[in-house]
């Protein structure tokens, strides 16, 4: 009994305008209509979306338009001073999550990181797996090589499957709950979004100097 | 809404609802503060109309005469005198805002303007007519005259807010000194919006277009190039990208640059005929766009020269400006990760788009002609317009920007750390983790840059700040979290915490290109408009909306639980609610202030009782998430 009276409580916060009960997680008070504080909800959970990795793009940028739509502070440009800070806070809120969500790498080292298993995407330049390092330096080493259109465009191509499957990979992972696995994938993930990088920027000054 | 579709009752969403008695606050403007023209234009339910002088011209030349009697004269009239009195008028300004003494373009050796830079650097000071003037001041008279042009036009009613475009490439430097420009004309800037931004704004209602669009800025003295994904109202900057020195400005200069090569070399010529050389330069442009050739007569020194130029030979001198814009083109395409062809049109936008060279470019790169449906001069004004309307009346469109530059701050042997990458959408907030490198270190200095180059000498300096009071602790034991905010005006905001200990610092920023406390408030207290009351009406006013907004939220919560109290609780409240309103009608704001704390006072125990409720209710399963549920996409 307690503890539900514990959990009542919690999902109830006073509302700092009109001081009333309001939901934690709501967004404007149902009594006053005053915007209520982003609070420290996931990124998922934030723009009503189920946690997976395998999002729907085209949902993601639509829930992401419809929060933005009430919650950005051009809405709010005539308020009070603290009703425009709030809002400031949401759209920070709302433009961490959809920034986070977008980009795979990131989203995948952040559903880990809700599973408890943190990536470390920061750590620059040193790879601790012989085999990834191998092949990486391999990759790295024909594209610096890649003399002609064609064969730049043909590594460029290769690269970008590669940084697909890849997502499949993890996809396949995570799903399967071999988070180990995952969390080693998306690793490998950043590295090849970066040789395919490298290479779409050379395949560009290449073809450019072609013209 | 009804089933039927049959709207009855225009319902404002919760926390979108006007304020009331918006009218107080006077009107709202678009101003699209240009290098070269400036234009202000006033929309009502989205009817916008592009406000003239009262020879039916748009334009308002930004340009500024300081004459002898201390009289200040903005715009046309101004412009003529530069050919008499090239010493008394300032023009292109805005090349200058947040800038130093190395950001000034030379003529043949020579600067169009008498400078002189502070004693420990900073932003470049004017000497005209006998004055020192900051670019600040100077934009500030600027500001003044559109607002006496919107007030006229308005039929006499106080314009006194006002959404301000800016170049989106501007850097943070050069926002900040065009907010504190218009507060010293006396202006609220409601939102600094990016001049693409507008322009799409302008486009997409008018056309309702839909898809991802370019446009391609090129005014008088900046170059913008934004790729926007329009949809359903919403409009999305997905990259951004440009020169802030680079325009028309700049193929003035070639030109005047060839003219002056073909005189005799004489004397050094002065700050005077370098604007006159100028202006004969621009003139000859601007003619070769409807003609083929022509000939000019520069007068300097006493002698005079005629210089003929055809349009292939201007072309070749602009040539290298345009190839730059295009060169920037293709790196913003790459930056929004699309191909050329996933552009679905090109809008044009600002003067310098008038040049046949600039069209056929534009053309050959995005494979499409480009739209200029709207004129390029006012297009920019008209967005503005628009934006002013949505912030004051509400709107249905939404604008979602991005940071043009990468934001990041100096590490071990000059290299910037990035920690905000450029193309982020702001808001945005992010957060660094610094510690400390000697034992007992108390103090850290903090050197935050922008731009895109991996030494801190190639970029930007914003600002400087030193944190303080850092607890003494072991080498590395500290940990202070920095945070950087960049607002939806694109501004930034930095604060610091002491994670170990919880120690909030405040943060001094001395901005490196900025005008101090000190020098904003001496000027505002020099300024023509009466700066100090109208300081005491803004925190008047700003007292009165949270007044209200009290007023409003108790009004609401006795509306559903007016139950819970007694009559005697219910007359005092009543009694401090009138109170606040009595005091709204006045002008003290200690009063409002009082009578809001007052209020809330009489109100703490009925937010008790409201509370319980809460608890009890949410306890027996009923959910208090009355609008959450109905929460989502669109």
């Amino acid at each position: 009994m307690t503890a539900s009276i514990a959990t009542a409580a919690a999902s109830v916060v006073p509302c700092w305008s009109c001081k009333g009960p309001v939901a934690t997680r709501a967004l404007f008070c149902s009594v006053c209509g005053a915007v209520q504080g982003p609070g420290t909800i996931d990124h998922f959970s934030r723009l009503g979306l189920q946690p997976t990795f395998d999002i729907d793009l085209d949902l993601l940028e639509k829930q992401y338009f419809g929060f933005q739509r009430r919650l950005h502070p051009d809405r709010f440009a005539a308020k009070s001073a603290k009703e425009r800070a709030l809002s400031q806070s949401q759209a920070t809120a709302l433009n961490e999550a959809y920034e986070t969500l977008k980009d795979p790498l990131k989203r995948a080292a952040y559903v880990l990181d809700l599973k408890g298993h943190k990536v470390d995407l920061t750590a620059c330049g040193t790879i601790n797996d012989p085999v990834l390092l191998m092949e990486q330096m391999e990759k790295r080493e024909a594209i610096a090589e890649a003399d002609t259109v064609d064969t730049i465009t043909k590594l460029s191509a290769e690269a970008d499957t590669e940084v697909i499957a890849c997502q499949c990979h993890i996809s396949a992972a995570i799903n399967a709950g071999a988070f180990e696995e995952a969390v080693h994938l998306t690793i490998r993930l950043k590295y090849l979004a970066k040789l395919a990088e490298e290479a779409r920027t050379k395949k560009t000054r290449m073809t450019r100097a072609m013209r | 809404m009804s089933d039927d579709g049959l709207v009855l009752l225009q319902l404002h969403e919760p926390g979108e609802t006007p304020v009331p008695h918006q009218d107080e606050a006077g009107l709202a403007v678009g101003i699209d503060l240009g290098t070269t023209n400036s234009v202000v234009a006033f929309s009502f339910d989205t009817e916008v109309e592009v406000l003239k002088d009262e020879n039916g011209k748009a334009l308002i030349p930004s340009v500024v005469h300081y004459k002898d009697d201390g009289s200040v004269v903005v715009g046309r009239e101004a412009r003529e005198a530069i050919l008499e009195s090239p010493d008394q008028v300032v023009s292109s300004i805005k090349r200058l805002m947040g800038r130093g003494l190395e950001d000034v373009k030379s003529l043949a050796g020579t600067l169009p303007y008498d400078v002189e830079v502070p004693p420990e650097g900073g932003m470049v000071r004017l000497r005209v007519a006998g004055r020192t003037l900051t670019p600040v001041a100077i934009s500030a008279h600027i500001l003044m005259a559109i607002k006496d042009r919107a007030e006229q036009a308005m039929l006499g009613k106080a314009v006194t807010r006002a959404v301000i475009t800016v170049p989106a490439y501007f850097d943070d430097a050069a926002r900040t000194a065009t907010k504190d420009a218009a507060r010293l004309a006396d202006i609220e800037v409601l939102r600094l919006v990016n001049e693409p931004t507008a322009a799409a704004l302008a486009y997409g209602l008018d056309n309702s277009v839909e898809g991802l669009y370019a446009v391609y800025d090129l005014g008088g003295g900046t170059f913008d190039i934004s790729i926007l994904k329009m949809e359903k109202g919403v409009f999305q900057v997905k990259a951004t990208g440009g020169d802030a020195v680079l325009g028309g400005d700049d193929i003035d200069h070639a030109v005047a640059e060839y003219f002056l090569a073909q005189r005799q070399a004489g004397a050094a010529i002065t700050a005077g005929e370098v604007k006159q050389a100028l202006m004969t330069a621009r003139v000859a442009k601007e003619c070769l766009t409807g003609r083929q050739s022509g000939e000019w007569m520069i007068e300097l020194d006493g002698t005079a020269s005629r210089h003929s130029l055809t349009r292939d030979e201007l072309e070749k001198l602009a040539a290298p400006f345009v190839e730059r814009t295009i060169e920037i083109c293709r790196g913003v395409v790459e930056d929004a990760g699309i191909d050329v062809s996933d552009i679905q049109g090109v809008v044009l936008v600002g003067g310098s788009t008038r040049m046949p060279l600039v069209r056929k470019r534009v053309a050959e790169f995005f494979g499409r002609e480009p739209l200029s449906d709207i004129n390029p001069d006012e297009v920019v004004a008209v967005g503005a317009a628009l934006q002013a309307e949505a912030l004051t009346r509400g709107s249905d469109t939404l604008l979602l920007d991005v940071t043009p530059l990468s934001l990041g701050i100096e590490t071990m042997g000059g290299i910037v750390e990035k920690v905000i990458p450029r193309n982020t959408p702001i808001p945005v907030a992010m957060a660094q983790e610094f510690t400390t490198y000697q034992d007992g270190q108390s103090a850290m200095s903090i050197h935050v840059v922008q731009g895109e180059r991996e030494m801190v000498d190639q970029c930007r300096s914003l600002a400087r700040f030193v944190l303080r009071g850092i607890p003494p602790m072991a080498a590395g034991a500290a940990r202070i979290r920095v945070t950087f905010q960049v607002d939806a005006d694109g501004l930034l905001t930095v604060s610091a915490q002491e994670m170990t200990t919880g120690i909030e610092q405040h943060v001094a920023v001395k901005p490196s290109y900025g005008l101090s406390d000190d020098e904003m408030a001496n000027m505002l207290r020099d300024s023509l408009v009466h700066a100090k009351d109208d300081m005491a009406q803004r925190l008047l006013t700003e007292s009165v909306v949270e007044a209200r907004r009290s007023v409003l939220a108790v009004k609401s919560a006795l509306g559903v639980d007016s139950d819970l109290l007694s009559d005697d609780e219910r007359q005092a409240i009543d009694a401090a609610i009138e109170a606040v309103e009595t005091a709204c009608a006045g002008t003290d704001r200690d009063a409002v202030n009082a009578a809001v704390e007052t209020l809330e006072d009489s109100t703490k125990g009925f937010a008790e009782k409201r509370m319980d409720r809460g608890i009890r209710q949410a306890l027996a399963g009923v959910s208090v998430e009355r609008l959450d549920d109905a929460l989502g996409g669109e």
